[in-house]
């Protein structure tokens, strides 16, 4: 098995990384590393046993990468852990077998297991933030693995520790490990995580979506410092992802799952130009759904104008630095930002939840209270809110019926026949049929009906303007689309004015007429988006638009090559921070 | 760290406001108690007169708030006032009395928080298992059962058949391993009554954190159960934990009577009763006032460890 990516990235002195690491012949490229077959995996969800893996078959070569995609529910992480012969809580592998080396972990006692795991098998999680342990330094939770497996000795641990945060350019390599994680920003602790899982240097990693909780910029240099870091020691991995661009990035040969069947597997090149399933196709399509920008109007009060606010919590500390935007008439605002650039905070200013230090709110040229406590019924009803977690924003125990009627008797005064009539039409404008859901309980619905019934309570209030929270950012990318083209459709027959609050760029492109992009509490620039995402850019506004991963397996590769490995995510926001 | 310096002084000050309400709220209910203090210690012999000059010579005739202050002033300097059954000085009273009680806590402490602790991380190890539910049966039957029953099943079977004696009647010049040996029964009591609160937070709290993604990272680590629970969930733990023992030490100081008195043990417990019993009214305040201060201090002692022992709080970004 060859790479299919071509060595440009640069290798920083692999014969000092040698001296280091422990005493291990290289292990040869091309044999079977890890063999699955046939693998069912249950899950216990209330009293029965339901399929989660259906037989599915996985190989898996020395030195190779293989990326894993699919929705929430297609069990990439069930058979991720399966590779490490671990199971969940309330899950269990019912059938098939495991074969790691040569040997049958479905046949291993519990304590030869614990053997492979960190010291042959290692796991990168999802959020490095709940993975590390908050009680211990950094450096200890590396030097565990070592010890526990008896490979190395703590001075050895802690020097190689040291050796790999310099290779992932963690911020003063020595005294990097004497932190504890809370004292280290997200993107830093994802690192530090992929460190950990080389403590013992492993022939098989496995990569549990490690940068889908980061910002675009710090993604980057964690894929650099994985990719970089996965060749140089020729470790087999395993990356999981719903990120198409991303797994691109990173594996040789990628594997679609569907609700515990594989859809397909190709080479990475293969599957991005001509995958051969339709389901496959129409993951690669999502990313292409554009809305037509709609002509800008001239001369017209805006809906909602934000003036010069100023604004922040409770210390001294400003969050949102004078700013100032318009929101027209039946057109999308997209606020832009990662997270910390005061895009809620925003928000919140405009619905009365937190009033500016200077600065105000027009509601149709009318200056609108600071305080949601003193506007009027009216002055609220016209601006509404859809949040980015659909479970939490809805009250569990109240049926669909209520959950909707509430604001449509509040702010209209429906009663009886009227309000029942009113719930019903609104159930069938967001396409859901209202004798199905009207009596269940939001614990009875997907994460995308969910999304809906938010959507439904704002509009039934017959707002001017929504806010929306990163509506899509929690859900699948197909379901994500359907709410994308709901919101599109609602807007054109209801007149609504959008504000887009999202960290995703392809959204943006999706569905904005205007961009706002918010950096550090600071507008950094503001205009249609069809200016928008032609140059010349704000320095930052182009960072972010280079750092989206695109569908192409050489665009991490090239973007190395042109900004250099140290100038990536926060190195490069601090040199663009200094020139300004 | 000059964070938890000032969140420790504002629980030290919050500390003493809470004490300082205690104090006005116990004055303040034996104030209202029916019956008059002179009256009652005069007897037969209350002719108007002598009333009046007992009454001149308690303080009883200055306005409430004139004796409140005195009080508490006196207290502050160590000053309880006078016992008015036996007609001595009250700190002379206390002093021996808290040592014996301080003792005999300290005593069940050292057996019953260890105990505690390990019975609690190993019913989270061997959870739903065969010693877990040995253990917890075990602990709430121990915890169900009253304190002088406890207490005479311990005389029946260990003072009966002569190994330990069945009354701890210690005093100052008793030498320590003999105050070891007679006071066994009553502190295996009270081990035997706390220790099952303490159990079930200890294994609450740690199988709390087993579910979090950290511990699961530690299992892929390959570390082994017994060293996932006390290196990675235990000081995740601490704060619940610390806080029910905080209440359990204090309950062994103020809550003892019963055990006291069926094993003649001499420790505050009995000095309060007495002094209701006679009506010694600043023995009761005396005593009502180091049992909330014990209250007050080892609650604020809980808050300081949890706090201390938790990097987020103790290293702030």
């Amino acid at each position: 098995m060859t790479k299919a990516i071509p060595t440009k990235a640069k290798t920083k002195t692999p014969a000092k990384a040698k001296a280091k690491a422990p005493a291990k012949a290289k292990p040869k490229q091309g044999d079977i590393l890890l063999q699955m077959r046939n693998i069912h995996i249950k899950g216990k969800s209330d009293e029965s046993w339901i399929d989660i893996i259906n037989g599915i078959d996985l190989d898996l070569y020395r030195g190779e990468v293989l990326g894993l995609i699919g929705e929430s529910g297609a069990g990439k992480s069930t058979l991720g852990l399966a590779a490490m012969g671990f199971c969940r809580d309330g899950c269990k592998i019912t059938d098939g077998s495991i074969s790691f080396d040569g040997m049958d972990l479905m046949q291993m006692d519990k304590s030869s297991l614990r053997e492979l795991r960190g010291k042959r098998i290692a796991y990168v999680a999802q959020s490095a933030a709940a993975s590390f342990n908050p009680a211990h330094k950094l450096l200890d939770q590396f030097c565990e693995a070592p010890l526990v497996h008896d490979v190395m000795s703590r001075n050895d641990a802690s020097q190689y520790a040291i050796d790999l945060y310099d290779r992932m350019n963690l911020p003063s390599p020595e005294t990097f490990g004497l932190r504890y994680p809370h004292e280290v920003s997200g993107g830093q602790l994802q690192r530090a995580m992929t460190a950990m899982a080389l403590s013992c240097r492993p022939d098989l990693i496995i990569f549990d979506e490690p940068t889908t909780a980061l910002d675009v910029t710090t993604q980057i240099e964690v894929l650099a410092a994985i990719k970089d870091i996965v060749k140089e020691f020729n470790t087999a991995a395993i990356y999981i992802s719903h990120d198409l661009a991303v797994v691109a990035q990173m594996a040789d040969r990628i594997k679609v799952l569907l609700k515990g069947d594989e859809v397909e597997q190709a080479p990475t090149e293969i599957m991005l130009k001509k995958p051969s399933q339709e389901y496959t196709k129409s993951l690669w399509a999502v990313r292409e759904h554009t809305r037509k920008e709609q002509p800008a109007v001239k001369n017209q009060t805006p809906v909602i104008s934000i003036k010069s606010v100023t604004a922040g919590y409770h210390s001294s500390v400003d969050v949102l630095r004078d700013v100032s935007f318009d929101i027209h008439k039946r057109r999308t605002v997209a606020v832009v930002g990662e997270s910390g650039s005061g895009k809620s905070t925003t928000a919140r200013v405009v619905t009365g939840l937190l009033p500016p230090r200077m600065g105000s709110i027009e509601f149709q040229g009318e200056t609108l209270p600071a305080q949601y406590q003193s506007r009027s019924r009216e002055q609220l009803r016209h601006i509404q809110m859809i949040y980015q977690m659909a479970d939490t924003a809805l009250n569990p125990k109240l049926r669909i019926r209520d959950l909707i009627a509430r604001p449509a008797k509040m702010y209209l005064g429906l009663t009886g026949k009227a309000l029942d009539d009113r719930v019903r039409d609104l159930l069938h404008m967001i396409e859901m049929e209202p004798d199905q859901f009207i009596d269940r309980l939001p614990s009875e619905l997907s994460g995308g009906q969910k999304q809906r019934i938010g959507i439904a309570r704002a509009i039934a209030a017959e707002p001017t303007v929504i806010i929306c929270d990163e509506v899509t950012s929690a859900l699948d990318q197909l379901v994500a689309e359907g709410i994308l083209k709901l919101l599109d459709r609602l807007q054109s027959e209801l007149d609504l004015s959008y504000m887009f609050i999202t960290h995703d760029l392809a959204t943006v492109r999706a569905i904005a007429d205007e961009v706002v992009v918010m950096k550090d509490g600071d507008v950094v620039e503001q205009g249609i988006k069809s200016k928008m995402f032609k140059p010349p850019h704000h320095p930052y506004t182009e960072l972010l638009l280079g750092s989206v991963p695109e569908m192409d397996s050489k665009w991490l590769d090239r973007l190395l090559d042109s900004r250099g490995k140290d100038n990536l995510g926060d190195a490069a926001i601090a040199k663009m921070n200094k020139k300004s | 760290m000059s964070n938890v310096i000032k969140m420790i002084l504002k629980r030290l000050g919050l500390g003493v406001l809470t004490l300082l309400l205690l104090s006005l709220l116990i004055f303040l209910s034996v104030e209202a108690l029916p019956g008059d203090l002179a009256e009652t210690i005069l007897g037969q012999q209350a002719t108007p007169e002598n009333v009046a000059a007992i009454r001149k010579e308690l303080g009883l005739d200055l306005p409430a708030h004139t004796r409140y202050l005195n009080w508490l002033g006196g207290m502050l300097q160590g000053d309880f006032g006078n016992s008015l059954a036996l007609k001595k000085p009250i700190s002379g009273l206390i002093a021996p009395r808290l040592q014996n009680t301080l003792f005999l806590t300290l005593y069940t402490a050292c057996i019953a928080v260890p105990l505690a602790l390990i019975l609690g991380m190993a019913a989270s190890l061997f959870r739903n298992g065969y010693f877990d539910r040995i253990s917890n049966a075990t602990a709430l039957s121990a915890i169900s059962m009253p304190e002088f029953f406890v207490g005479y099943i311990m005389i029946y079977f260990f003072a009966l058949s002569g190994y330990f004696p069945s009354m701890a009647n210690i005093n100052p010049n008793t030498p320590f391993i003999d105050k070891l040996y007679v006071c066994f029964l009553p502190a295996l009591t009270l081990t035997l009554v706390v220790t099952a609160h303490m159990m079930r937070m200890t294994r609450a709290a740690i199988i709390n954190v087993l579910a979090l993604p950290y511990i699961e990272m530690a299992n892929l680590k390959g570390v082994k159960p017994r060293r996932v629970i006390v290196l990675h969930a235990l000081p995740n733990a601490v704060a619940p934990i610390v806080n029910v023992v905080a209440l359990n030490l204090a309950y062994l100081i103020t809550g003892v009577v019963i055990v006291e008195i069926v094993f003649v043990f001499p420790g505050l417990g009995q000095l309060m009763v007495d002094g209701v019993k006679f009506r010694d009214v600043p023995v009761v305040q005396a005593t009502a006032l180091i049992f909330a201060s014990a209250y007050v201090g080892l609650n604020l002692l809980a808050d300081i460890i949890s706090t201390i022992t938790n990097p987020r709080l103790m290293r702030q970004r």
